[in-house]
């Protein structure tokens, strides 16, 4: 564990992977909660475009999932406007369009850029100028959270009296996508457009599990968040691995782990890391 | 003074279509007005448009403030965890700005609007883990607590067992009493017979006025058609639950 500390380099990259489980693990915890777990694995997939574009002009990956993030869902509201279509349908195709012309964009010939990087991040690259940024948008998303808690609360646990408690439940959903739209942005340089998934969606889900009080899962998700960070950094370390996927791993780790948990006593069914992490639409 | 004032009323959902039309009617203060009418009736769609959720296509909808709300309980999330206390202090949450705690004088409020609906002994407890009946009882809490002149209540006694339909009945008789505007929808005739006014509705307005005027034998078979059955003399709709 001490090795990480003696490199300026892994300092960094470990400082960028704890920064960004703490931001994940609670906005996970909402994700779940307000079942929008497939919206956030349509989104990381939605960016690869911006990427690859912005890899290819030189600009920071930041700006590239962005603007990828921004097209895609200014192209899945267009999609969804057919009722013929539908909401989810036009997600899938949106999403899959996207995907595989950010993969075919990646693979052409006279392309630079490694596709790996863009998929599954390199925190080991982190910039002093990459971890200010994930910094600074993840104190946003931090803020809004706090800020937006009632909101959510509210909108997860009674959508249809919300609006009489003063929520719009429309808005408040809309906003919690925008807030993952950017701690996906955030982590992108980290963990990439595919493991950014794993840090969303599996400290929360265990925490979930983990607990039935509200201020305790939000909590506990920050905790495993940066624990899979300092896990995964350790591990990749000790068995000379990528950063990301093993970052990915422990988070998904403590998903499993938490699911050998018993069961609450009230006998109300809870649910489980399983059904979180395979979408929960 | 008026608390809802409705006249010629046309509203639906999304595709333009009216749902519910040719709605008129009034509500005062200190009044209880029961919505009757089958599934799919139009009842949950008076309430929405009663709390602007859905638009006016035709006529007028006047409501005095905020109504509170009491959705059916089946409709909250059970596996959220809430307590019965974090719930009833929903009702504060329009009133008290995102930035600012609430403050103590809200939470002693909504202990005092459990002990009301004599739910304070279970503050502590998980909503999802409460019977029907007492999630019921801590929802009009939260309504309570958010101290609107009227409550709308969407089916109450649904999933209710006969003991806790008595207490909230009496809670609601009370409300009544405080001078507070009740607009309750019901499958149940005879909860209807209780109030002061009666609302028939079947995708249209059927009948409207005090029970002994709306409920005729015409009216009740306009709103209920082939679901209706005659028990001992007395004229019964035969479905209980969903919405309209």
């Amino acid at each position: 564990m001490l090795e990480l500390l003696d490199s300026e380099l892994l300092r960094r990259a470990l400082a960028e992977v704890v920064l960004l489980g703490v931001v994940c693990g609670p906005l996970g915890v909402w994700i779940l909660h307000l079942r929008h777990t497939y919206a956030a694995e349509s989104l990381a997939h939605a960016m690869l475009p911006g990427l690859v574009l912005a890899s290819l002009a030189g600009a920071p990956l930041v700006l590239g999932a962005a603007g990828g993030i921004i097209a895609a869902a200014l192209l899945i509201a267009l999609a969804a406007r057919d009722r013929r279509i539908g909401s989810e349908l036009a997600v899938a195709v949106t999403v899959g369009a996207l995907f595989g012309l950010g993969v075919a964009l990646a693979l052409a010939p006279d392309t630079p850029a490694k596709l790996s990087e863009l998929l599954f991040g390199d925190p080991l690259g982190a910039s002093y100028g990459d971890l200010a940024v994930a910094a600074g948008l993840g104190l946003v998303v931090l803020v809004a959270l706090g800020a937006g808690g009632r909101a959510l609360r509210v909108t997860a646990f009674d959508a249809a009296s919300a609006r009489s408690l003063g929520v719009s439940p429309g808005r408040t959903s809309g906003a919690l996508l925008v807030l993952l739209g950017v701690a996906i942005v955030a982590s992108v340089q980290g963990l990439g457009n595919l493991l950014v998934l794993a840090l969303l969606v599996a400290p929360a889900a265990a925490a979930l599990r983990a607990s039935d009080r509200l201020a305790v899962q939000l909590r506990l998700a920050a905790l495993l968040g940066a624990l899979a960070g300092v896990g995964g950094m350790e591990l990749s370390y000790v068995a000379d691995v990528a950063a990301g996927p093993a970052v990915a791993l422990v988070a998904c780790a403590f998903a499993v782990l938490a699911s050998l948990w018993p069961g609450r006593r009230d006998g109300v069914v809870r649910r489980g890391p399983i059904e979180g992490l395979a979408g929960g639409r | 003074m008026t608390l809802i004032d409705v006249s010629g009323l046309v509203t639906g959902y999304g595709n333009g279509s009216p749902a519910l039309s040719g709605v008129t009617f009034a509500l005062g203060e200190g009044q209880a007005l029961a919505v009757l009418g089958p599934n799919g009736g139009g009842k949950t769609t008076l309430l929405r448009v009663l709390l602007g959720e859905l638009p006016v296509l035709a006529g007028s909808c006047r409501v005095a403030g905020r109504p509170a709300y009491v959705a059916q309980s089946g409709r909250a999330r059970l596996d959220f965890p809430v307590s019965a206390l974090d719930v009833v202090l929903m009702g504060a949450y329009a009133r008290t700005p995102a930035w600012r705690r609430l403050r103590r004088a809200e939470r002693t409020r909504a202990h005092a609007m459990l002990e009301r609906v004599g739910m304070d002994a279970q503050a502590g407890q998980r909503f999802g883990a409460l019977s029907g009946g007492q999630r019921q009882r801590v929802l009009i809490a939260r309504a309570l607590l958010q101290d609107a002149p009227l409550l709308l209540l969407d089916e109450p006694f649904t999933g209710v067992d006969r003991t806790s339909e008595a207490g909230l009945l009496a809670i609601l008789d009370e409300l009544r009493a405080e001078g507070r505007g009740l607009l309750v929808s019901t499958h149940d005739i005879e909860h209807a017979r209780r109030w002061d006014l009666v609302l028939c509705v079947n995708g249209a307005q059927v009948a409207f006025g005090p029970p002994a005027d709306a409920l005729t034998a015409h009216a009740l078979h306009a709103t209920y058609g082939e679901e209706m059955v005659s028990i001992d003399g007395e004229t019964v709709a035969v479905h209980s639950h969903g919405c309209g």
